[in-house]
């Protein structure tokens, strides 16, 4: 292979892919959360791609963000929706599906089939709604543990993920250091700053204050859709950066001429109408409540990340990009400085692109390169790389 | 590994470090020295380096690689978590050189150094004849290109050394091709010292 793959290579998809559903945490066994509340049965929906090798070493758990979902590569029988990492995921791709074993699977408190506020109560048969529990990062990456249990995988390859995908790449660290070979989390942080916490809340709010939102109840009557949409489209503009938005929109006019009244004049406002509109569609407002919540509570700053005199040897790889503003890079040399004063073997670049926050879901072709070959010599050790050098 | 093609800094600090030592590299460019030494002598590697495009090439090669400029890298580590810091060919573009040789110090039983000679021969003549800026094979910028900040000789870098209780356990001169065994400070290009800190505790 070489560093980027040839074109057809790249474009690659790994073609018609099927979730599948893992249920456990049945009655008597109930799933014990961080805030005390008990939660079973938990259904986690996930994908695999690529084949697991008999020795069972070489399988990669890549975690969503926010408003992700199991399907990250491939498309849907008779569907055209390319998964959420398909840029990353397949054929000859950063994770190379001809070489690794990839798992991805949807969060608890999500919607996108495992558990979440919009599942049925068996208590009630009716949708959790605000009967839900809290739940956490930690929550989430003691859930994954289960799925990985009942995959049969002891050791994971790799841990990956951005944003609050990286935050679970942390989080597996932290709870399972001995079952993660290398990790690589993008565009993350080991807590969230008042900055971001700040925009969770008006997101939260902006969902809250919709009179449909009736205090989460509304599985009978339709989404919030007015404070779903308008939360959305603040988090799309905290994914872009001012550089790429001048790229994508400038000051373009949707019909060429200003209207003189409150419609989308601008193709920024027109675009992130259509993203709100189009969100409200497919993920579930409670989700949205819930996530952004666990994603504020997360904390592994101090010694959390690594406990005391604990030894680790998982390897990292640390992205960060130069315009994600809602990420900022100091961030991720946070994570870099703790690993520093813990001897553990690390890599950390900053990469120049202008998507901001966005860009790890973009097939950055360093990026692509700097995955490829950390996995390499994880994988492989320095027997794949004689070629380079003396 | 030693073959003639390599650089001649390299293949002396390659037979310095000995095998499965911790080793910091502080710019370690594209990973030219640190790679044989991993793929060969087991050394446990980082690098640290400025340049995005470096830390691809280091990362193809299979090292870790912090982003990060030299001043900045060292703070975070605890005193002696390495056994070798190499300072090659970088201390010239560091301006607080002070402060990193100390901290390299604080953190590695040994520090390696590698700067350019500006004391040698063919600088004096460019300048002393010529009146100009010296360029050299190891000084080959022009004065309005370069990335070094600081220009030292063989000599003033020992009396550095000696101001600041620094041990100099071993000095190479280089010269193009091989090494200089008389009057370094004219003769050779570039110097590879190896330092201690002066205090007895660092065996």
């Amino acid at each position: 292979m070489t560093e980027t793959g040839n074109k057809t290579d790249k474009d690659k998809s790994i073609g018609v892919v099927e979730t599948q559903y893992y249920t456990y945490a049945i009655p008597g066994k109930e799933h014990k959360l961080e805030s005390g509340e008990k939660l079973g049965p938990i259904t986690l929906a996930y994908e695999t791609y690529g084949k697991l090798n008999k020795e069972k070493t070489n399988a990669i758990l890549a975690l969503h963000a926010l408003s992700g979902d199991a399907h990250a590569a491939g498309v849907h029988s008779g569907q055209d929706n390319n998964g959420w990492w398909d840029d990353m995921i397949g054929p000859g791709k950063a994770f190379d599906t001809n070489r690794y074993f990839v798992i991805c699977s949807n969060v608890i408190g999500g919607c996108k089939g495992s558990t979440g506020p919009s599942s049925i109560n068996e208590a009630t048969g009716k949708p959790y709604a605000l009967d839900f529990p809290f739940i956490t990062v930690a929550d989430m990456v003691h859930a994954q543990r289960h799925l990985i249990d009942y995959l049969g995988i002891d050791r994971l390859l790799c841990v990956t993920g951005g944003s609050m995908g990286g935050m679970q790449v942390l989080q597996w660290v932290a709870s399972y250091p001995e079952r993660v070979r290398s990790a690589i989390p993008i565009a993350t942080a080991l807590k969230h700053s008042p900055q971001q916490i700040a925009f969770n809340e008006v997101v939260r709010q902006s969902i809250m204050a919709d009179p449909a939102w009736r205090e989460g109840n509304y599985y009978e009557y339709g989404q919030p859709e007015k404070g779903l949409a308008l939360a959305r489209m603040i988090g799309h503009i905290t994914f872009m950066s001012d550089q790429s938005m001048e790229e994508k929109f400038s000051r373009r006019l949707t019909s060429g001429r200003f209207s003189f009244g409150f419609d989308a004049d601008f193709e920024v406002e027109g675009y992130l109408h259509y993203r709100g509109a189009n969100f409200v569609k497919r993920f579930d407002a409670n989700s949205y409540l819930y996530i952004t919540k666990a994603i504020d509570y997360f904390d592994l700053s101090g010694g959390r990340l690594i406990p005391g005199g604990k030894a680790i040897d998982t390897r990292f790889l640390i992205i960060s990009f130069k315009s994600d503003w809602l990420y900022p890079s100091y961030q991720s040399q946070e994570i870099v400085r703790l690993l520093k004063r813990k001897h553990v073997d690390a890599t950390y670049c900053e990469l120049r692109t202008t998507y901001g926050h966005d860009a790890f879901l973009i097939e950055v072709e360093e990026q692509t390169t700097l995955i490829k070959h950390f996995l390499d010599k994880t994988f492989n050790g320095y027997l794949v790389v004689s070629d380079h050098g003396i | 590994m030693a073959s003639e093609d390599i650089r001649l800094d390299h293949r002396i600090i390659y037979s310095i470090i000995g095998p499965e030592s911790r080793v910091l590299d502080l710019g370690c460019g594209e990973g030219d020295l640190l790679y044989p030494l991993v793929r060969d002598k087991q050394v446990r590697a980082q690098g640290i380096e400025l340049d995005d495009k470096a830390i691809q090439e280091c990362v193809k090669k299979g090292l870790s690689v912090f982003h990060d400029d030299i001043e900045h890298s060292l703070r975070e580590y605890p005193d002696n978590c390495f056994d070798y810091v190499i300072l090659n060919q970088s201390m010239q573009e560091v301006k607080n050189v002070d402060f990193v040789i100390h901290e390299a110090l604080r953190i590695g039983s040994r520090v390696i150094v590698g700067f350019p000679n500006f004391a040698f021969i063919r600088s004096r003549f460019m300048l002393f004849f010529r009146g100009k800026a010296p360029i050299t094979k190891s000084l080959p910028y022009t004065w309005f290109d370069t990335p070094n900040v600081r220009f030292l000789s063989i000599d003033d870098f020992s009396d550095f050394c000696t101001e600041k209780n620094i041990r100099i356990i071993e000095a190479h001169y280089l010269g193009e091709r091989r090494i200089i065994h008389f009057w370094p400070n004219l003769l050779a290009l570039n110097a590879i010292f190896v330092l201690a800190s002066g205090n007895a505790k660092k065996a």
